[in-house]
């Protein structure tokens, strides 16, 4: 990427079919703006979030990955969203202890109704992977070659 | 300890009570010793060995062999008795049709930790105690055991042997082990630096599959990286981020149920230090979700299986933390 | 035969890194391996790199083509690696051997250009051993460690390196290199290779008897019985040369290349059908009766081992060619 193209982070948001999707569907409602370069995969269940499918959307392109998910307490299976906690607090620390920027991974707690965390979450996950640069630790050179 | 293992196995097989032997055969030199199944006592007598070179773990080998007919008798090392319990906690391992004899351990040495005292040409050693007579092509040493400990064995987690029919020797105590000094020394970097290790390290990676061959926590009938459908499947790393992706995902897979025993680290090919992954894992679990030892009984939930209301949020990472 | 001063060492390798790359086996992450020399880099004290030499000529990982498709176009894209003439130093004679070996598979038609391109442009600087591994056992095999061959012969004795081209290629790169004083090498003490402890294995046996004889052997199950299917002594051996050809969609196109595989492998030369070595017997006989019987078979009797041992150090369960070799020819375990 030359040097004065401005950077427009990619960043892959895993919501929740039950929660933070319908909540990401009620900030367009509201016409609430978040950066279009938010691309949204909506999973079953936070917990659905296999740890690979983080580290895939590094590879193919992404700068920033986010979990949304119900509240804890919240989740339409019970007890998904705690083992989904569990797990991402272990992958972060992992990435982390290798070295890759911890920032760049989040997870969030949307539910339905809350439309405008959705999008202020949003803008600030793109505002902190906007400042911290593209992602070069878990990045895959093959897919970044024209 | 070596006489005492070859003359019950032996026995086991003399007196019917098991049809088959898990133990180690010698080599062609006194350090290469292979798992190896016996079926005759005269067999056990010519072939079976017990030196401080039987590091391999035994127990990932029981999944297959307690699927035969018959019993099969299984010699374990205190590390292997964890293997043990936590493959049968996974359902893995027909209880009933293992005998296991537990054996005292002293710690092991291997090549790599004797090519580390700059010993070149090993041809051979002598010596199943304290000391270990070294001979090698340019001359013989006298070490002491302890020096030559390989270096798993120098952070000996436990000398428990657990769920064992028989012990030879005595079962020991959990040790006060320094098991996660590295992992804190690697905390204490900056980003930067850690990337730089692991980058340094994992990049050494061949894709040979050693650790996760060997590692008795990987008993999947199909791995992931070998299944042309998964999308991951790959056979060599053609770019970085398939070294790091590996390694992640196998920590990760293993987390919760991994015993500490050291198997990947003694195997890999390239002296990567991957039991620095597990252990940050083993670490984090028991800081996070309280102290957890898989493998040391059969009751306890692992954290990985497990949860509480008031578990500490994913951003604890984000935001830092404490590294006490 | 030329004389180079060993404490002007780094010197010779300024001046062979002048005029190509030159690789040297040196310390890397605690690993012996053969690595661009720079300013100031010593040589491994290791007896031998952890990997072997076959690693540049035949790397584990490369690119054959790439495909790019535009509609109902598809652009085919050359992107191998541009390949520039390069040296190695310190070759031993096991790996040296193992060229030889690859050769006849590479470069027997049609020629595998890739391996080809490497193979033409390079110029191998071997180094005779005098201080070997127990594990060593090149002898058995009919090489002399201290005659290694390849395009320049390289010996170490006393305070000397004494230099000796074998090929035009090596009198050419001695010729570009500051003038040497001439000089015979001293006779130096070889009777450590007479107490190898593996250097009686029989490899002829193997040419004895028909392929079938071995491939039905008996000691097949026993011997593979606590094999783990890993890689590892499929990776470090010099004379491995299977590969598989894999393609990866990077999104924009499709780049196909070639990676190392290994026979222990559970899904080596899967089929449409399934794999047609359906247990570890299969697959550890396949990599044994390889290099013992069907490469020799092939090949006029060469064996497809060089002896270096490294696959009896890095074995997870120390199961190796010298003890297949020894239960076959005994016909048990």
């Amino acid at each position: 990427m030359p040097v004065n193209q401005e950077f427009k982070p990619t960043i892959v948001a895993f919501c929740c079919n039950w929660c933070s999707y319908a909540g990401a569907d009620l900030s367009g409602t509201n016409r609430l703006q978040y950066p279009a370069n938010v691309k949204i995969i909506r999973i079953p269940c936070s917990c659905r979030l296999n740890p690979m499918f983080v580290l895939r959307a590094f590879q193919r392109g992404a700068d920033g990955v986010i979990l949304c998910g119900c509240h804890p307490g919240d989740c339409h299976y019970t007890t998904g969203n705690y083992y989904a906690r569990r797990r991402m607090t272990l992958l972060f620390s992992l990435l982390d202890y290798l070295g890759i920027e911890k920032e760049r991974t989040r997870v969030e707690w949307v539910s339905a109704a809350e439309g405008a965390k959705f999008a202020a979450t949003m803008n600030d996950f793109c505002q902190t992977i906007y400042n911290l640069g593209p992602n070069r630790r878990l990045e895959d050179l093959r897919c970044k070659s024209e | 300890m070596q006489e005492r293992v070859i003359e019950k196995a032996a026995q086991l097989l003399e007196s019917g009570l098991c049809s088959r032997v898990l133990g180690w055969k010698k080599g062609e030199f006194f350090y290469d010793v292979t798992p190896g199944v016996f079926t005759t006592a005269q067999e056990v007598r010519n072939e079976m060995v017990f030196t401080p070179f039987c590091g391999a773990n035994l127990s990932k080998y029981l999944i297959a062999e307690s699927r035969k007919e018959g019993k099969v008798a299984a010699f374990l090392k205190p590390c292997d008795t964890y293997s043990f319990v936590q493959l049968q906690k996974e359902h893995r391992i027909r209880r009933e049709n293992v005998y296991a004899v537990g054996v005292q351990c002293e710690g092991m040495c291997d090549l790599d930790s004797l090519t580390a005292l700059n010993l070149t040409g090993i041809t051979g050693a002598e010596g199943l105690g304290e000391n270990l007579k070294v001979f090698t092509l340019y001359g013989e040493e006298t070490l002491s055991r302890k020096d030559a400990l390989s270096l798993r064995c120098n952070d000996c987690k436990s000398k428990k042997l657990l769920d064992c029919d028989e012990i030879l020797g005595e079962s020991g105590e959990e040790q006060d082990s320094h098991r996660f000094d590295q992992v804190e020394a690697l905390e204490a970097m900056t980003a930067e630096e850690r990337f730089a290790f692991w980058r340094r390290e994992l990049s050494k990676c061949i894709r040979c599959n050693a650790c996760r061959n060997v590692c008795p926590a990987c008993s999947c009938e199909k791995c992931v990286f070998d299944n042309p459908n998964s999308g991951v499947e790959n056979k060599a790393a053609a770019d970085p981020f398939e070294e790091n992706l590996f390694h992640i995902i196998r920590a990760f897979h293993v987390a919760g149920r991994c015993t500490d025993c050291g198997e990947c680290t003694r195997v890999c090919p390239q002296h990567i230090p991957l039991h620095l992954l597990n252990r940050k894992l083993i670490k984090d679990m028991n800081q996070l979700y309280g102290t957890y030892q898989a493998g040391a009984d059969f009751e306890t939930k692992p954290p990985m299986l497990d949860f509480t209301q008031e578990d500490p949020e994913p951003s604890i990472i984000t935001n830092g933390r404490d590294s006490g | 035969m030329k004389i180079w001063k060993l404490d002007r060492l780094q010197d010779l390798f300024a001046a062979l890194a002048g005029e190509r790359t030159l690789y040297i086996p040196a310390d890397v992450a605690g690993q012996a391996k053969f690595t661009p020399w720079e300013p100031g880099m010593e040589m491994t004290k290791a007896l031998n790199t952890n990997r072997s030499a076959k690693d540049l000529f035949f790397p584990q990982v490369e690119d054959l083509a790439a495909f790019k498709i535009t509609g109902r176009q598809i652009q085919v894209e050359d992107n191998r690696e541009d390949v520039e003439d390069f040296v190695i130093f310190g070759v031993r004679a096991c790996d040296a051997r193992s060229f030889s070996i690859l050769d006849k598979v590479f470069l027997e038609e049609p020629a595998d250009t890739y391996y080809k391109n490497r193979r033409d442009h390079a110029t191998v600087m071997t180094l005779a051993c005098s201080r070997p591994e127990a594990t060593c056992f090149c002898t058995a095999l009919g090489i002399d460690p201290q005659a290694p061959g390849g395009d320049v012969s390289c010996w170490v004795e006393g305070e000397n390196l004494y230099l000796q081209a074998n090929t035009q290629k090596g009198e050419a790169l001695l010729e570009k290199l500051p003038a040497m004083e001439e000089g015979e090498k001293p006779q130096g003490d070889a009777s450590v290779f007479d107490r190898l402890p593996l250097k009686d294995v029989d490899f002829s046996v193997f040419s004895e008897k028909a392929l079938l004889h071995w491939f039905n052997s008996p000691v097949w199950e026993e011997l593979s019985r606590s094999c783990l299917g890993c890689g590892s002594c499929t990776f470090v051996c010099p004379t491995c040369q299977c590969y598989d050809v894999k393609d990866f969609d990077t999104g924009t196109k499709v780049k196909r290349f070639r990676c190392w595989d290994s026979c222990m492998y559970s899904d080596f030369t899967m089929m449409a059908h399934g794999t047609n070595r359906p247990t570890q017997k299969e697959r550890f006989r396949q990599r044994f009766m390889h290099k013992l019987v069907y490469y020799p078979n092939n090949h006029d009797g060469e064996i497809g081992c060089v002896g270096c041992g490294r696959c009896l150090r890095k074995c997870p369960i120390s199961m190796n060619i010298v003890k297949v070799a020894k239960a076959l020819k005994e016909g048990s375990v």
